[in-house]
């Protein structure tokens, strides 16, 4: 009888909710690093974790578009700018903490590392990807670039994870499992956004054929 | 009609339209909680693959008598032996640091028989507790670098390589010593995947092998070697990158020509027979001119032969260090 009074949009609970469920990596990071159980090499491995914690996010924000391409599901594009917002704040902590703690600003040797060695570099290169793409995630952004050239210009978020992915499994000695799992991921997102994409092509052109 | 009291006042009465939402209220409540905990605990579980757990502490080892300390010790603050028995690269128990510690009590150090064969005039087959009585152990407090580019100063107990092969007396064929790994999916639970080329292999060259600083190490911080570590016996070549130590070794070999090498067979271009510290050639995919020492906020400097060049820089004399890496 009181339908009217709900909030408009559904789920209001559930940006919150995500936000809040997001910030669990940091906190469980500082918690760790606190009670001094990050390892014996405490700085790689925060520097691990925050790095996977980035592409995980990364990933996430390619799965709202293909949810709802798959199921007609909307509420997962209301999530997508957050995710991959939190993908570039843990993208950014992985940077820092690799210039700020690792290198502790030794400036010749971080360049001598972007330049020499490509598992830096590509993993560089992600992240200067990602910084446009932060810039320009607000809706003003949108109405700035006009549509389609925005739009052009987010399907670096795809690139920016695959090269994420190419600069974990540089990093690994051996067992590549774990970065050929988001590898697998992304490819399969890829791939539903490609059959989609043939697929609305098609039926245009059914329907200018009917027209016609 | 008496008990009922005052009429509270129209401030403390929940207003109408909230007094029907409150289900919405405590419904919305119920659905942040459970999200936001389920994308925590998610994200934790993805964390997982890559997490150093705090591993259990299985080291129950006894101690050792150690009859001298050498003059080839480092002075250098120890690494604490929480930190190298938690600190482990031993793809036997796992891929993770903290694998090994977790996982290496299904590793049984006794009853442990070492052979060995080959270019010898006196093949040999012992018993490890016999092995024990025959050399004073001593204390040789080395610094470890290993090719990920940490590093750790680790006070082994053991004896020289050299005073075991001199008993077996090679032959003059002997040019090289070979050492495996015990093979046993049953202890060394990976063995059963296909991550390396089991069981583990390595070599060094007879005068590498012979030379003083060369150890096979027994034990740490006075104690037996716990199982991660390597246990019963495990090779110590301190200018080497730290997967020349071959660990729980069960055949050393000497032959005429260069032996394989696990990790050399595995990424040929990345890890060479010899794997001498040196900061001057890089790993394809990293730097090999600094290195974090374990406990430490800043990186160091790598020393070329991890700082013992006085040492054994001559062993390699008009050899191109660079092609023989």
């Amino acid at each position: 009888m009181q339908s009217k009074s709900r909030s408009s949009t559904p789920y209001p609970w559930l940006k919150p909710a995500v936000f809040v469920g997001a910030l669990t990596p940091v906190a469980a990071l500082l918690l760790h690093a606190w009670r001094g159980e990050l390892g014996a090499n405490p700085i790689s491995q925060a520097l691990n974790q925050l790095g996977l914690v980035a592409l995980i996010f990364l990933v996430a924000a390619l799965i709202c578009t293909p949810l709802k391409t798959l199921f007609g599901w909307t509420w997962p594009l209301r999530l997508r700018r957050m995710l991959g917002l939190f993908g570039f704040a843990y993208a950014t902590l992985h940077v820092s903490t690799y210039v700020g703690v690792d290198q502790f600003f030794d400036w010749q040797a971080i360049i001598a590392d972007i330049v020499k060695r490509p598992f830096i570099f590509v993993g560089f290169a992600a992240f200067v990807l990602l910084i446009p793409l932060a810039m320009t995630s607000t809706a003003a952004s949108i109405k700035r670039l006009g549509y389609a050239r925005w739009q052009q210009l987010h399907r670096l978020a795809y690139i920016a994870p695959l090269l994420g992915i190419l600069h974990f499994t540089w990093r690994v000695k051996k067992d590549v499992s774990e970065p050929l799992t988001y590898a697998f991921v992304v490819g399969i997102l890829l791939l539903v956004r490609v059959v989609a994409a043939i697929y609305a092509r098609r039926t245009v052109m059914l329907e200018n054929l009917k027209s016609a | 009609m008496k008990n009922l009291g005052e009429i509270p006042s129209t401030a403390e009465i929940t207003p109408e339209a909230l007094y029907l939402r409150r289900r919405e209220f405590l419904r919305n409540g119920l659905l942040f909680t459970a999200t936001s905990t389920s994308v925590g605990a998610g994200l934790l579980w993805l964390m997982q693959g890559n997490r150093a757990s705090k591993p259990k502490s299985s080291a129950r080892t006894s101690s050792l008598t150690v009859a001298s300390s050498s003059s080839y010790n480092t002075t250098e603050p120890q690494t604490p032996y929480e930190a190298i028995t938690t600190y482990n690269n031993f793809y036997e128990f796992g891929l993770a640091k903290s694998d090994p510690a977790t996982n290496a009590h299904t590793l049984q150090p006794r009853p442990w028989t070492l052979r060995i064969e080959g270019e010898v005039h006196k093949p040999l087959e012992i018993d490890i507790d016999q092995l024990l009585k025959w050399f004073p152990l001593e204390e040789r407090i080395y610094r470890m670098r290993c090719v990920e580019a940490w590093s750790m100063v680790i006070p082994w107990v053991g004896f020289p390589l050299g005073d075991l092969l001199k008993r077996v007396e090679p032959t003059s064929r002997a040019k090289y010593v070979a050492f495996t790994t015990l093979f046993d999916p049953e202890q060394m639970p990976e063995q059963r995947e296909q991550l390396l080329d089991w069981p583990y292999v390595e070599g060094l060259r007879i005068d590498e092998a012979v030379h003083p600083l060369t150890l096979l190490a027994v034990g740490l911080y006075g104690k037996e070697l716990p199982s991660q570590n390597g246990a019963p016996l495990r090779l110590v070549v301190p200018w080497k990158y730290g997967f020349k130590g071959i660990k729980s070794i069960v055949t050393i070999r000497l032959v005429e020509e260069e032996p394989p090498s696990t990790w050399n067979i595995t990424a040929p271009h990345e890890y060479g027979f010899y794997a001498n510290v040196n900061p001057e050639v890089d790993h394809p995919r990293w730097s090999q001119a600094s290195e974090r020492r374990i406990g430490d906020f800043r990186r160091r400097p790598t020393l070329p032969f991890n700082g013992y060049a006085e040492q054994v820089a001559s062993l390699y004399t008009g050899m191109d260090l660079r092609q023989k890496f």
